[in-house]
Order: structure tokens, then C-alpha cells, then sequence
């Protein structure tokens, strides 16, 4: 047997969930896509008294157009939100960065509440999630609260959930049509979580930017907004003078740290040159 | 010993259960409960891809799931390929195109090609070369592997 005892539970509905975890006060782990939480299990580097396995709640999967948004239930497949029409048509940078997301055996399972819950700093999600300024409902004891994305990430894999509550559901809003997004990243191998990706948006008027917004992955222990990097473009337009300096400045304004997969320095490199190829290509997908 | 669970799924059409503890991955309840030992225990993390298996007709990877989680659910491995004797398109292609070596990717390569395959029936190569990246092969250079996924495109029932 590769994973360490626990027990196991399999609710089919949140509130029953939510009464497991409140029973093992923060010894319980939840299970959603488990793409992440089954190879550390494998590993024996997570040792739950318990795991509480949402796999069987069907209302927390469903993709909802409503008020200017787009929500999904937690456990709505990366797969899922690949092949959604819906994603494609209201919010096509999400539907861009999940061709990123690992493999697409990984997305049969893997989930949009999962990923965005374990808080891989290099995923993708998270940075989309940022960019989007997008925000997550957290269901409790106390019921529920939504927390926006810039108050979700607190350091490597570590989010403000509480052990007893459960990410139900992520509210991305409607990209404007006409605006222009792109997610550029580098990995060593198509699939591998990224050593540096930048999430982006851009809604222009003419030669003037309206709206930029620029997300890391890779960055650093959680998902960095690239904020005076925007203001360079809703300041000085989308010329060439204004895409260079906002790509000079986005590798300016990230601290990354350096592991076995590259140097802080090179990520530093990395934000500039892939700030400028996102910025590039959503100026071709933009019009107007 | 944890209590056991029982564990009722449909396996290559074929109704199978068994008994384990819920800690049991799925890969080991397929080879060790149920006999199946086509499937490949690789890395057990995820990341080589050799024990893909079609979960409700889509590839997953049976190394990080549980058995208990399968249980209602329809399987396929790569035993359920050949039908009456017969080898699959994909089968033929990467025997003909050099796909294989040693055969350890091999039930990993074909699930990944054949889900590939029903999802989008026309891949360049770059989209072969894509879908095929989630499975590592140490053998073939993997030149074998696309131009069998490609050939099996061109077959009748290649994604059947």
C-alpha cells in the first residue's frame, strides 16, 4: 500500500461534508480531483486522519453564466471548462491557460476548486484567477463568505481557507468582447508546471488602454499582480515604446526565488520577456 | 487492518468487484484484485503516465485515484483493445510504426492515443505530439509513437 491509513468519506452533499471536517477539528484533508493530494499521499508527505472525498456531491460541478460572471462549482473538471462553449465565449483566458494545465488525463480529473485551493504558486489557475480579479465562496460552519482573489493566497500552497470550510465555488467576470488576453508561459516540457507564466488582459480604445491586467506564476510563494506595470499601459497607451517599458518594468516588480528548476534571476528575465509576448499577442486578439 | 470496501465497476464490459481498503489505489486494485496486469505501475505520482486508463471514456491516470472512488464506474484498459483475437487500429499502427520497444509506456501510449483520438479524430502532429506528451516513452525517441497515432487517424475505427 503506497498512501498512509486514513479514513475515508465520501458525502454526497457539502453540508455533510462540512460536518466531517468540523469533526476532525483540521486533521481531515478534502479530496477533489486529488491530481495533487494523491501523489503526496503516494509520497507519505501528507498524513490525514482523514479524507473527506467531494467526488460524490454532484451539485459543486456546473458552469453558470449569471450577472456578469461566469461561475463554476469547485469540482467542475479542468476538462470541463476546456470543451465549455460558455468558457470560450465569456472568459477565453481560462479557457487558454487550461490547455496549460498539466495533461489532459490529468484534467479528466483534476478540478478548478482543487487547483485553485492547493495554491501551487506555478499553476496556472491561481495567476488567471489574479488577473481576472476573480473571487472564490468558501462555505463553513458559519456559513458562507467570498473571498477575493488578492486576500486568497498567502504563501506556497497555503491559502486564508480555514481547515473547516470548503472552496464551493470561483466567480471569474465576463471578459469584455473585444478585449484582448493571453496567457504566455515557459515550461521545460509541455505539461510541467511552469517556470514562469504571465496571465494578461488588455481592453483598448483605439491606441489607448482602458484596461491592463497583468498575473504571474512563478514568480514567487503566491501569484503577483503586476499593477505598475498596468498603469504604464492605461497611462501611455499600447505603442512599442509603452509595451517595452511595461515588460521592463513587470521583471522590476517580482522577487522570485530560485530552485533546481531555474535561478531567481532567470525568472526575473522570464517575467520581462513573456510580459511582452502576452502583451503582443492579446494586442492581436483585441480589437477596437 | 483498515475496513475493507467493496468496490463494483464495469471493466472492459465486464461486471468486476472485489474487496480492499479505501487507501488502495486503483492501478493496484486493477492488477493485484482484479488480475488485470496490463496496466503499468510507473511512477506512482502522476507524472510518467504508464497506468492510463479510460475512466467513464476518458484517459485518467489510475496510479492517483483510489478503487473506491471507481466504484459505479465503467473502465477500459488496455486488455479491453483487442477484440475476437483481433488487435486494434491503434494496436496495428504502433506494431507497424515501430511504436514501441520495450513495451513498459505501451497501455499507457494507447489510452492517452485512443482518448486523443475520440476527442479530436483529425490531429496535426503537433496536437499528436501534444496528447502523447502526457506519457513517457525511454525507448522510441517517440517519432515511432506519432506516426503511429497518426497512421491509426487514417485507419477505419481507429478511434473506435
Amino acid at each position: 500500500m503506497k498512501p498512509p491509513k486514513f479514513d475515508y468519506h465520501a458525502p454526497t452533499s457539502v453540508d455533510e461534508a462540512l460536518a466531517l471536517l468540523a469533526r476532525y477539528g483540521g486533521d481531515a484533508k478534502v479530496l477533489a480531483g486529488g491530481q495533487s493530494l494523491m501523489p503526496l499521499l503516494n509520497f507519505r508527505l501528507s498524513r490525514p486522519a482523514a479524507l473527506v472525498d467531494l467526488n460524490r456531491i454532484p451539485s459543486l460541478a456546473y458552469i453558470r453564466e449569471e450577472q456578469g460572471r461566469v461561475s463554476f462549482g469547485a469540482m467542475t473538471r479542468q476538462r470541463a471548462v476546456e470543451f465549455s462553449p460558455v468558457v470560450k465565449a465569456r472568459v477565453p483566458l481560462l479557457a487558454e491557460a487550461t490547455r496549460w494545465v498539466a495533461h489532459l488525463p490529468i484534467r479528466t480529473r483534476g478540478t478548478i476548486g482543487g487547483s485553485i485551493a492547493h495554491a501551487d504558486p506555478s499553476a496556472e489557475y491561481p495567476a488567471v484567477l489574479t488577473a481576472l480579479e476573480g473571487e472564490v465562496v468558501a462555505r463553513g460552519p458559519k456559513g458562507e463568505r467570498v473571498i477575493e482573489a488578492k486576500d486568497l493566497f498567502q504563501t506556497y500552497l497555503t491559502t486564508s481557507l480555514e481547515p473547516e470550510e470548503i472552496l464551493v465555488e470561483v466567480r471569474l467576470p465576463v471578459t469584455p468582447a473585444g478585449a484582448g488576453y493571453a496567457l504566455e508561459e515557459f515550461a521545460r516540457r509541455h505539461g510541467d508546471f511552469a517556470i514562469v507564466a504571465i496571465a494578461c488582459v488588455v481592453v483598448r480604445d483605439g491606441q489607448r488602454c482602458t484596461r491592463a491586467r497583468l498575473a504571474t506564476a512563478g514568480t514567487g510563494p503566491v501569484p503577483v499582480r503586476l499593477r505598475a506595470a498596468e498603469e504604464i499601459l492605461e497611462r501611455d497607451g499600447l505603442g512599442e515604446a509603452a509595451l517595452e517599458a511595461a515588460a521592463r518594468r513587470a521583471s522590476e516588480l517580482v522577487s522570485p526565488d530560485a530552485d533546481i528548476h531555474a535561478s531567481a534571476d532567470y525568472r526575473r528575465h522570464l517575467t520581462g520577456v513573456l510580459t511582452r509576448r502576452a502583451l503582443t499577442r492579446a494586442l492581436g486578439v483585441a480589437r477596437g | 487492518m483498515a475496513d475493507l470496501v467493496t468496490v463494483r465497476l464495469k471493466v472492459n464490459g465486464v461486471e468486476r468487484e472485489g474487496r480492499c481498503e479505501p487507501r488502495k489505489l486503483l492501478v493496484d486494485f486493477l492488477r493485484e484484485d482484479l488480475g488485470l496486469t496490463g496496466t503499468h505501475v510507473g511512477c506512482e505520482h502522476g507524472i510518467c503516465g504508464a497506468c492510463t486508463i479510460l475512466l467513464d471514456g476518458q484517459a485518467a491516470r489510475s496510479c492517483i485515484m483510489l478503487a473506491v472512488q471507481a466504484d459505479g464506474a465503467e473502465l477500459m484498459t488496455v486488455e479491453g483493445l483487442a477484440q475476437d483475437g483481433k488487435l486494434h487500429p491503434l494496436q496495428e499502427a504502433f506494431r507497424e510504426h515501430h511504436g514501441l520497444q520495450c513495451g513498459f509506456c505501451t497501455p499507457g501510449m494507447l489510452m492517452t492515443s485512443l482518448d486523443l483520438l475520440r476527442t479530436n479524430p483529425t490531429p496535426t502532429d503537433e496536437e499528436i505530439r501534444e496528447g502523447i506528451s502526457a506519457v513517457l516513452c525511454r525507448c522510441t525517441g517517440y517519432q515511432g509513437i506519432v506516426n503511429a497515432v497518426r497512421a491509426a487517424a487514417r485507419t477505419p475505427g481507429g478511434s473506435r
